[in-house]
């Protein structure tokens, strides 16, 4: 067996030696904080405004969450170019040339950008929250609140598992540019549009990324949305089994497959 | 199915070549040995085990396959460290291997900029990482300007004479005449002959005598009755096999025969490749200037 230390330090060299590792991490961080920043900003301005049901469940937690819808998509790019890119550029031959047990080579490399989109979620969350909140002024909330400290370390779970997922469906696919091309769209649109329609919507909720940011709520039902028919915990646990699936499914490809 | 019950052995100390027409098997096998192809049935070891069960394998077996195997927007010098550091070889054995093959002024470049001769060279720089007893090579040359055939060649020799095990493929028999000392071709997933360069060159270049003659029919009846046999070329020329050209010259003369050719010839290495695959290749090109084939008269 190749030794794990020794892997795990390979994956980390290949992790940190090309750029798009840092832009796609980078612009999650900074467009999830900016674009909460701005909404809670916004939101202090029109809180008013808002409709009376929105107001009864008013969520600031959430409100400095709001650029997440975004930002997740940077996570999902850097998950699938970690895997994507050893199939794109031949990569994959010569890595498995040098670890040829499948197993040790594929996790390695997930275990390594895992951690990574986790810490960097974790700091989105946090930077986020806090930005969100001192911009919320008088609506604002704090991290002592009852379940607001559950809510921002979900939040990052969160962003680091979108990643790991992604990981795994890129696996499957063995393609950058096919899992891109079914990822973003689907998390972006597919996924929103659902979770607006009635019927479809009761499927929606159990999708990973509406199922895994319930953890984020910390009012139920926040703004006005309908409260989901599972705990916030109970949502990441199905995040989770998603999660697991895609890897699962992603190892099954790299072992039965030609390389 | 692309190989079929191929088995050979490949001998340190020599560079072997694997010959075999386009589409013949030969990155298949060589992927094979590395365990990226799954055979249906059989196995390929090395030293008696599968690849998979080797401890840091690059210390065993480097190889240069024939698709880049390396990630174009990563520096030269850290596509070696990730490979490097999998198979816990010291970092410093890096910028040797750089050294090696003449890639230090770009250790700090992305190959996405190479040449297909630097792309090579650095292909070959992660072959040489683990400073392997055996090397393998899929087509090297592929692609290459006429230095860096040169260069490769003599590196698969000096490689060879350090006691290491050099498989290298290729498609163009004069190539392999070059360098390979032990010959292995294959057809169509098949083996075709397991033989030294030396022997392969002895029984398959055929040395013939070349004769143009205004007396053809005379010439013939002449060759006819010394019992030698003789095929026509295309342009009207005879071919005989199986004597000298002062055989057939003294033949000629007794029979008064004006000779307006008289020459010792040698079938090429290529054509006696091409004549042992021929049965085997996938693709002909139906071409009537293609290779003509002599026909018995």
């Amino acid at each position: 067996m190749a030794s794990a230390p020794a892997v795990l330090r390979s994956e980390w060299t290949k992790i940190r030696t090309v750029s798009s590792t840092v832009w796609t991490l980078a612009s999650a961080l900074v467009v999830t904080v900016a674009m909460g920043a701005a909404l809670s900003a916004l939101v202090r301005e029109t809180f008013d405004e808002m409709r009376p049901v929105e107001r009864a469940t008013f969520d600031p937690t959430v409100v400095s969450f709001s650029g997440m819808l975004l930002g997740q998509l940077a996570m999902v790019v850097f998950g699938v170019l970690v895997v994507g890119t050893e199939y794109s550029s031949g990569m994959i031959r010569t890595s498995l040339a040098a670890v040829p047990q499948r197993a040790a080579f594929l996790f390695s490399k997930i275990a390594v950008a895992g951690a990574l989109a986790l810490l960097v979620g974790l700091a989105t969350s946090f930077l986020s929250f806090f930005l969100g909140q001192a911009l919320l002024g008088e609506h604002r909330t704090t991290i002592g609140d009852d379940n607001v400290l559950r809510a921002v370390v979900g939040g990052g779970l969160y962003m680091g598992l979108m990643a790991v997922f992604s990981m795994g469906v890129a696996a499957m696919l063995r393609s950058t540019v096919l899992s891109l091309g079914i990822l973003v769209p689907f998390f972006f649109l597919v996924s929103q549009i659902l979770s607006n329609v009635p019927k479809a919507k009761e499927v929606a909720e159990y999708f990973p990324d509406q199922a895994g940011s319930t953890i984020t709520q910390v009012v139920p039902g926040a703004l006005g949305s309908d409260p989901a028919p599972y705990s916030p915990w109970g949502g990441m646990g199905i995040m989770l089994l998603w999660v697991a699936a895609s890897l699962v499914g992603g190892y099954l490809v790299l072992k039965r497959r030609d390389a | 199915m692309a190989v079929d019950h191929l088995s050979f052995q490949v001998r340190p100390g020599v560079v072997t070549g694997f010959l075999g027409p386009n589409g013949a098997g030969k990155s298949t096998t060589m992927r094979m040995v590395l365990g990226l192809d799954h055979p249906t049935g059989g196995s390929v070891r090395i030293d008696g085990r599968h690849y998979r069960e080797l401890d840091e394998p690059l210390k065993y077996i480097g190889a240069l396959l024939e698709a880049r195997g390396l990630h174009g927007g990563r520096t030269a010098y850290n596509n070696l460290l990730c490979l490097a550091q999998s198979n816990r070889i010291p970092e410093s054995r890096v910028s040797e291997v750089l050294e090696l093959v003449g890639l230090t002024a770009v250790a700090r470049r992305k190959p996405k900029g190479f040449s297909m001769g630097m792309g090579q060279r650095l292909g070959i720089a992660a072959a040489l990482l683990g400073n392997p007893k055996i090397l393998m090579f899929d087509e090297p040359v592929n692609g290459l300007d006429p230095e860096g055939i040169h260069w490769i060649r003599n590196l698969m020799k000096t490689l060879a004479a350090e006691g290491r095990t050099i498989f290298v493929s290729s498609h163009l028999m004069s190539e392999m005449a070059l360098t390979a000392d032990h010959l292995i071709v294959i057809g169509q997933g098949r083996l075709l002959a397991d033989t030294s360069m030396a022997d392969f060159i002895q029984r398959n270049s055929r040395a013939f005598v070349r004769l143009r003659s205004p007396q053809r029919e005379r010439l013939l009846d002449a060759l006819h009755g010394a019992g030698l046999a003789a095929t026509e070329a295309g342009d009207g020329a005879l071919e005989v096999d199986g004597a000298t050209i002062e055989d057939v010259g003294d033949l000629a003369a007794r029979h008064g025969i004006t000779l307006h050719e008289l020459s010792a010839q040698r079938a090429s290495l290529e054509e006696a490749f091409m004549r042992m695959t021929a049965a085997s290749v996938e693709y002909h090109a139906h071409s009537a200037t293609g290779p003509q084939w002599s026909k018995e008269v």
